[in-house]
């Protein structure tokens, strides 16, 4: 049998920013990679792939939001054999998948360590059927507290951890964007943003609910509508930075 | 009022539905949106279709048949398609709570607003699935129930050419081919509409019964002899003929179907895109319905194929292309086919598979064309039967060296494992038949390790149930009863592990034979095979082609209780032997084949007669193409696939 396929070295590399809005806030993670590699090749994006018997695009996935939180800052990176421009990879690209998981913008990358300059998530979180003055009460609770533990069923069983170290902010807000005009009919909700560190252990959304919960008693009457507004490095004021500033020119 | 009902109809079930996502698994299989879907104005539309594949999503998304049909009818003007698909129990839960019907999953609308709502049985373990849909859309299950204000519930797909056990739920049952009997069926309703509904729901049904190639079962009468068969079938009206006769799409070419085949967000079953190369088999394996119904051959050209191909690739971007058909290397041009294609995308990562391979058939320079820039992993044959005896009584023309020759050659070339299906309780079989798996098994590795030098060698091998199925040679055949199947099965493992120079190298996959009871029973039936379904379903029957929801003892309870006090049983339905004078209750549907030469057919193959493949040798007169007026279409038509410039977002 003859030696595998040798494939072409990397010339590029792109950082993409996109948005999971509306609907398809429900898609996984699995789905979202298995929909953009299709984009790819729809799009003709000159892809690079790994050598080997079984050869897989260069894709480099960071911190995917839980399936059914809608995102406007999820980031990736991809690796392409020939050089092409990001404005065009981002308008074939976004043209390539549904509506609804949108290409907000692709710049070249001209910085290492990307990854790590996603450094905390802006959460907003839509509580329905609570009073303003509750969930600011909650708030201060919650901030006030040096821990919280919290409980997370995985799949591994109950898993038990401290949900407040992550957090650094806490605070109502207005709308701020996200996808509210898309989905259209939601109940009222009071607007609560968080800013909380990626990483290890990771505190997702849910978690920031679990947290509202133990420590003031905040339960909100139907589902929560979460999106993660912003992603990227933590500056001097405790806001989320945009991670592309070192990349753009 | 009905301005009131208008406004409400329009509504969409979205935001009802979107509360209750968060708390199911895989919530994405609900919201629709995927590649190459189309929401069309509901408004402006005079012919609405639900189209429902009756399987969990996964399954339902990459069938062919509900795709095609979605496109032929959404590129008409004034009539929309939206697809449902049936609701795992998680969400069906919440959604009765919630009082959310079911919905489609492109304009999240109520089924029940649809005109009509089309569902393609591949199979007959859909049943319980649609009496879920029904209900959950609150569309009354009994046709007899329904008003002039419910959709007109049609069958379509294999499982339509024996529609009896459903016969109760649906309105009609189309015979055959798709895509023509849709843009006939939309005709009709959209005439019916604009003159004003006349003669309400008969009038509709009545309507279609007359248009052919529709078989509307309420206007047929079913009378019983005291033993339980079927005396007659015979319409209850003048207007509608005695048999109901297929319908066959001839030309492939002119129907390119899917052009932009549909790309799910959620993993599915295929995560590939499929190109039908051919339509129909005269191989003639006695076993099987769809060679039977879908006869005679028709194939696409070489040049339709590829332009199917390309235009499928570009809108969906698959990595994977599969070229289906009932038996995929017995296109006339196939060599051409998978030679062209791996050129025309050499280099580009995009995959070509032809997943129904013949052992016959198989020529290793197509399966170097075919892997050309991939792993050769598996290969797949099914000859069916385990000894050379069974494989003539099922006119599966293999023998083992042929068998062991081919799989010699694939070793040789790199592959290293060979899976091999067979199926068991096939007519006249004997213990010996079956062990006779193990024996061959066995050779193959013993061909692999020859071939290779190495021990590394796998061998696995799939059993099924045999079932007899309608409209073939062995609709007359005692089924073989769950246990002797079990009793064979466990003969065969302990054949296969008792040996240790080979029990690491096969692998061995099987299923008890009772899910192929249930199936039997449903194939089989007549129309008071109903009752035993609704009692299934009501007592929480759902998903039976799923092992952990299939409940064999929950059907066993409900033939029992159903057929209590009568002559009939789940045994007399299964495992009895029908005589050449039996009124088949199918009798009145029309496959094309005749009577008389499957009935020769099941007695030449109880002789251990074989019958050739009439694209090579004479016609043997199944009835089919002087029948229907058609006839067989194959190449080669001497084209070729040209070469074809790749374009890339690249800067030059």
């Amino acid at each position: 049998m003859d030696a595998p396929h040798q494939q072409e070295p990397v010339v590029q590399r792109l950082r993409l920013k996109y948005a999971k809005r509306g609907r398809l806030r429900f898609t996984s993670h699995r789905d979202f990679a298995r929909a953009f590699e299709r984009a790819l090749r729809r799009a003709q994006v000159p892809i690079a792939y790994s050598s080997g018997f079984s050869p897989h695009p260069r894709i480099s996935y960071a911190n995917a939001a839980p399936t059914g939180v809608a995102s406007e800052a999820e980031y990736l990176e991809i690796a392409l054999k020939a050089v092409a421009e990001p404005e065009v990879v981002r308008s074939r690209l976004d043209a390539a998948l549904p509506l609804g998981l949108d290409l907000v913008e692709v710049v070249e990358a001209r910085t290492p360590d990307f990854a790590a300059r996603l450094e905390a998530s802006l959460w907003q979180l839509e509580l329905p059927g609570v009073a303003r003055e509750s969930v600011s009460a909650a708030i201060g609770a919650v901030l006030a507290e040096h821990e919280v533990m919290v409980e997370r069923l995985t799949k591994d069983g109950v898993r038990r951890f401290d949900a407040r170290g992550a957090i650094c902010t806490l605070f109502l807000g207005e709308n701020l964007g996200g996808d509210v005009a898309i989905a259209g009919e939601r109940p009222l909700s009071v607007i609560l943003n968080a800013v909380v560190r990626n990483g290890s252990p990771s505190v997702r959304p849910d978690d920031l609910l679990v947290a509202l919960r133990v420590v003031a008693g905040l339960v909100p009457t139907s589902p929560t509508f979460v999106t993660r507004l912003a992603q990227g490095p933590l500056d001097a004021s405790g806001n989320v930075a945009d991670p592309f500033d070192h990349d753009r020119e | 009022m009905y301005q009131g009902r208008y406004a409400q109809r329009m509504r969409s079930l979205w935001s009802q539905l979107e509360p209750l996502l968060p708390l199911v698994s895989k919530p994405i299989q609900y919201v629709g949106g995927e590649l190459n879907s189309s929401v069309k104005d509901w408004g402006s539309a005079e012919v609405r279709w639900a189209l429902m594949y009756p399987d969990a999503y996964e399954v339902g998304l990459p069938n062919q048949g509900i795709m095609i049909l979605y496109e032929v009818l959404n590129e008409m003007d004034g009539v929309l398609a939206e697809r449902t698909y049936a609701i795992w129990p998680d969400l069906e839960k919440l959604m009765r709570e919630n009082g959310v019907p079911q919905f489609t999953v492109d304009g999240h609308r109520s089924v029940a607003d649809f005109d009509l709502l089309g569902i393609s049985f591949s199979t007959e373990l859909g049943y319980t699935n649609m009496l879920s849909a029904l209900d959950l859309a609150q569309i009354p299950l009994a046709t007899a129930e329904r008003t002039i204000d419910h959709p007109i519930v049609i069958a379509g797909g294999h499982a339509a050419f024996n529609p009896e056990p459903i016969a109760e739920f649906i309105d009609c049952a189309v015979l055959g081919d798709g895509e023509e009997a849709v843009i006939k069926i939309t005709k009709i309703v959209r005439e019916w509409k604009s003159l004003g509904r006349p003669g309400g729901r008969d009038g509709v049904l009545q309507r279609l019964a007359a248009a052919g190639g529709i078989y509307v079962p309420r206007f047929y009468d079913v009378e019983y002899l005291p033993d339980g068969r079927i005396k007659r079938v015979t319409p209850n009206r003048s207007d509608v003929p005695y048999r109901v006769s297929k319908h066959t799409v001839m030309d492939l070419d002119e129907w390119p179907y899917p052009k932009q085949p549909l790309v799910p967000l959620a993993e599915t079953v295929h995560e590939r895109m499929s190109v039908e190369i051919f339509r129909g088999c005269t191989r003639g394996c006695r076993f099987c319905q769809a060679g039977m119904i879908t006869r005679p051959v028709r194939e696409r050209s070489i040049t339709g194929v590829a332009e199917m191909v390309q235009r499928g690739l570009d809108a969906t971007g698959f990595a994977e292309v599969g070229l289906l058909s009932l038996s995929s290397a017995d296109h006339s041009e196939i060599a051409e086919i998978a030679k062209g294609l791996a050129d025309r995308y050499e280099g580009s990562n995009i995959g070509l598979s032809l997943p129904s391979t013949r052992v016959d058939a198989f020529n290793i320079d197509l399966a170097n064309e075919l892997t050309r820039n991939g792993r050769r992993s598996g290969l797949t044959f099914a000859p069916e039967g385990g000894s050379e005896r069974m494989r003539k009584v099922i006119n599966k023309m293999v023998t083992e060296d042929d068998l062991i020759n081919t799989v010699r050659t694939a070793y040789q070339n790199g592959w290293r494992q060979v899976k091999l299906y067979f199926m068991c309780g096939l007519p006249t079989e004997e213990d010996d038949d079956v062990l006779q798996i193990a024996v061959l098994a066995k050779r193959v590795i013993d061909a692999g390790r020859q071939a290779t030098g190495g021990k590394d060698i796998r061998c696995t091998v799939s059993i099924g149930g045999f079932v007899p199925k309608p409209h073939t040679p062995f609709q007359w055949a005692a089924q073989c009863d769950h246990e002797t199947i079990d009793h064979r099965l466990k003969l065969l493992r302990a054949a296969v592990q008792g040996d240790r120079r080979y029990s690491k190298n096969i692998g061995f996959r099987y299923h008890d034979g009772k899910p192929s009871a249930i199936e039997g029973l449903l194939s089989r039936g007549d129309r008071r095979v109903g009752k035993v379904i609704l009692t299934a379903w009501q007592r929480g029957q759902r998903f039976d082609g799923w092992s952990e929801h299939f409940s064999y003892d929950r059907w066993a309870q409900a033939a029992a209780d159903v057929f209590a006090d009568s002559p009939i049983s789940l045994d007399w339905f299964t495992t009895r032997e029908r005589l050449e004078t039996e009124v088949l209750p199918w009798d009145h549907l029309d496959s094309g084949l005749d009577k008389e030469w499957l009935w020769s057919d099941w007695q030449e193959s109880l002789a251990g007669g074989e019958v050739d493949d009439c694209r090579w040798s004479p016609c043997f007169d199944c009835g089919v193409c002087p029948s229907m007026g058609t006839e067989i279409q194959v190449g080669p038509t001497g084209k070729s696939i040209p070469l074809m410039p790749t374009s890339s977002l690249a800067r030059s």
